[in-house]
């Protein structure tokens, strides 16, 4: 049937006046769906963010392993939960490169025109975003595993840890959100992931315990986000010796911290937006 | 409802720019409008505010009845929008862009892949359907954009420079394609810097300059406003030109312009004619054509910009 398609005159059309919520859920999730089409045309997107892991993983635990924690297994199991964070943080960075490009290349004016709930193509950008998060935190741990790192607890302790991994990346997410609103092409997007990432990554107790650094530094290190979260999946994933102290207090302050990146970055980001588009 | 679309003073500044300085326009429903301007006239300011993507900063304006700042979410749901600007995804097929838009308008699955499959179809894309839209070239992706467009079959229709930087086989296939959606009884909205396309495809004008209307009218009023026709003389001796050119002044009243050895000059009187004749012959001039043409939309605009079309465009593309 080749019917010719060719719209109706303008009084037979009745326009709502409003998106549900239950429509605008399905609007963002229709735009995650893009996302993930994305990445099977694209594959090499795929190999971009698990190759640097990989590389990590095994540069870490067998250069600097020894070295720092007597034995490369040894160092595996400390250093495996916060490596898993910090690859979590560089893979929001492709909200921020996903939302730059569609804002450059004027696929997100393409979204706006069309009767969607606002707020659906920032939601299903960061919904997306979220299938990528999973595929890294397993892919980590996979090759930790391969490696010989093993689980202390439970699986169950496990999967609270992915959780709360997911929990702070949708946070998070909305730092990258911002940059990509600001950043002038998608590149820069990047470049900002290498210079505030990696001091923030690094300094941590992600890889080397806090004792040896100096006390301002050491100061940074314990309120950072990044050691509270490491020191949570520590606590999850390994148990003692690897975590001691209050495991649900380690836990409500990474929500907090999740709870605050939102409260600042979220109304930051759709405000720069505003101003943007 | 006689009126598609209604714009009453629309301003918008950007910073210490003004990019619209108090818009008036009206689309008769079923009809083409050609906003027509330079680079930088306003022109797409004005097409993103009536497709609720600004805000504007100051006036009104109404797109099948619903206010474009209050109602938008309705606008939203009548307008399909063609620009360089609101752009398919590259990274995605044809086909699944389609699909992705009938999704994000409610279609289901099964209707959505239907109506992208119709679509590519129609636009001539059938068989690049299943191919990144990153390899199209030029031609096929102004296709793509216009059924982008038209998957939800919206009864207005805002086309924004729809065949800038297009060859002229593939530009005239999208004039057909407009026609076509227009016969089914499409309002449309065109942008064009091109006067030509205004003049093949808009059953009014509205001239645009610096944010502001300085002429509005069907292309036969603007040509009649601005001067109807133009004296055309070539005389067989170029020695003769710069008689030619006095004479062609004089009844024009205003300097002849001369290209080649073909002598030309606005007039609106139509007695101009038999007097050319005359003051020819007079002046011993030997005549090897002598011609009253219309005015094309070109000398429109130069009479009522003070600036040639083209020369606008030039300048003011360069800062982009």
């Amino acid at each position: 049937m080749t019917a010719p398609a060719l719209p109706s005159p303008l009084t037979d059309y009745t326009p709502k006046p409003r998106v549900g919520p239950i429509e605008g859920l399905r609007q963002s999730l229709t735009l995650a769906w893009r996302t993930v089409v994305q990445v099977r045309h694209n594959p090499w997107e795929l190999s971009d963010f698990s190759i640097q892991p990989i590389m990590f993983v095994l540069l870490f635990t067998y250069v600097f392993g020894g070295a720092i924690a007597g034995s490369t297994s040894e160092y595996l199991t400390f250093m495996l939960p916060g490596m898993v964070v910090m690859n979590m943080l560089f893979v929001t960075l492709y909200v921020g490169q996903g939302l730059n490009t569609d804002l450059t290349k004027g696929v997100f004016d393409r979204l706006r025109s069309l009767p969607v709930a606002r707020w659906a193509p920032l939601a299903g950008r960061i919904a997306a975003d979220q299938v990528k998060q999973a595929w890294s935190i397993v892919l980590v741990l996979g090759v930790g595993m391969a490696l010989g790192f093993r689980i202390g607890t439970s699986v169950l302790g496990l999967l609270a840890a992915v959780v709360l991994l997911l929990v702070f990346a949708l946070a998070f997410s909305w730092v990258a959100v911002l940059v990509g609103v600001l950043a002038k092409d998608p590149e820069r997007v990047q470049i900002f992931g290498f210079t505030a990432l990696f001091p923030l990554t690094f300094v941590s107790n992600v890889f080397v315990p806090a004792e040896t650094m100096p006390g301002w530094l050491q100061a940074f290190v314990d309120i950072n986000p990044v050691s509270v979260l490491a020191d949570a999946c520590r606590g999850l994933m390994l148990g003692e010796p690897w975590f001691t102290g209050s495991l649900t207090a380690a836990i409500l302050q990474v929500l907090l911290w999740a709870a605050v990146v939102l409260a600042v970055f979220a109304p930051l980001s759709v405000w720069a937006l505003r101003r943007k588009v | 409802m006689d009126h598609a679309i209604v714009a009453d003073g629309l301003i918008k500044r950007f910073g210490d720019t003004t990019a619209l300085a108090g818009v008036d326009l009206a689309v008769r429903q079923g009809t083409v409008l050609g906003l027509l301007g330079p680079n930088g006239a306003g022109k797409t300011t004005a097409v993103r505010v009536l497709a609720t993507l600004l805000r504007p900063d100051g006036g009104r304006a109404t797109v099948g009845g619903y206010d474009v700042v209050t109602q938008s979410h309705q606008v939203r749901q009548l307008v399909g929008l063609t620009g360089q600007y609101a752009s398919v995804d590259e990274t995605l097929t044809g086909a699944e862009n389609l699909l992705l838009i009938g999704r994000l308008l409610g279609m289901p699955r099964r209707r959505a892949k239907h109506r992208a499959r119709e679509l590519l179809a129609e636009f001539d894309l059938a068989g690049a359907a299943d191919r990144a839209v990153k390899g199209y070239s030029g031609g096929m992706r102004r296709r793509l954009d216009l059924a982008a467009s038209l998957v939800g079959r919206p009864p207005l229709l805002f086309l924004d420079e729809p065949t800038t930087g297009l060859d002229p086989r593939a530009r005239s296939e999208l004039w057909e394609l407009v026609r076509r959606l227009v016969a089914g009884g499409v309002t449309v909205l065109l942008t064009t810097q091109y006067l030509d396309e205004a003049d093949a495809l808009a059953d009014e004008i509205v001239v645009i300059d610096h944010g502001r209307v300085i002429a509005t009218g069907t292309p036969q009023e603007l040509k009649a406003k601005t001067g109807s026709s133009s004296l055309a003389v070539r005389p067989a001796d170029s020695d003769q030109l710069p008689t030619v050119v006095s004479v062609v002044g004089e009844l024009a009243g205003m300097a002849a312009e001369v290209s080649g050895d073909l002598v030309s000059a606005p007039v609106s009187d139509p007695q101009v004619l038999p007097a050319a004749v005359r003051r020819l012959d007079q002046a011993g001039v030997v005549v090897a054509e002598l011609a009253l043409r219309r005015s094309s939309l070109d000398e429109v605009f130069l009479t009522l910009t003070g600036h040639p079309a083209e020369d606008a465009d030039a300048t003011e593309r360069s800062p982009e």
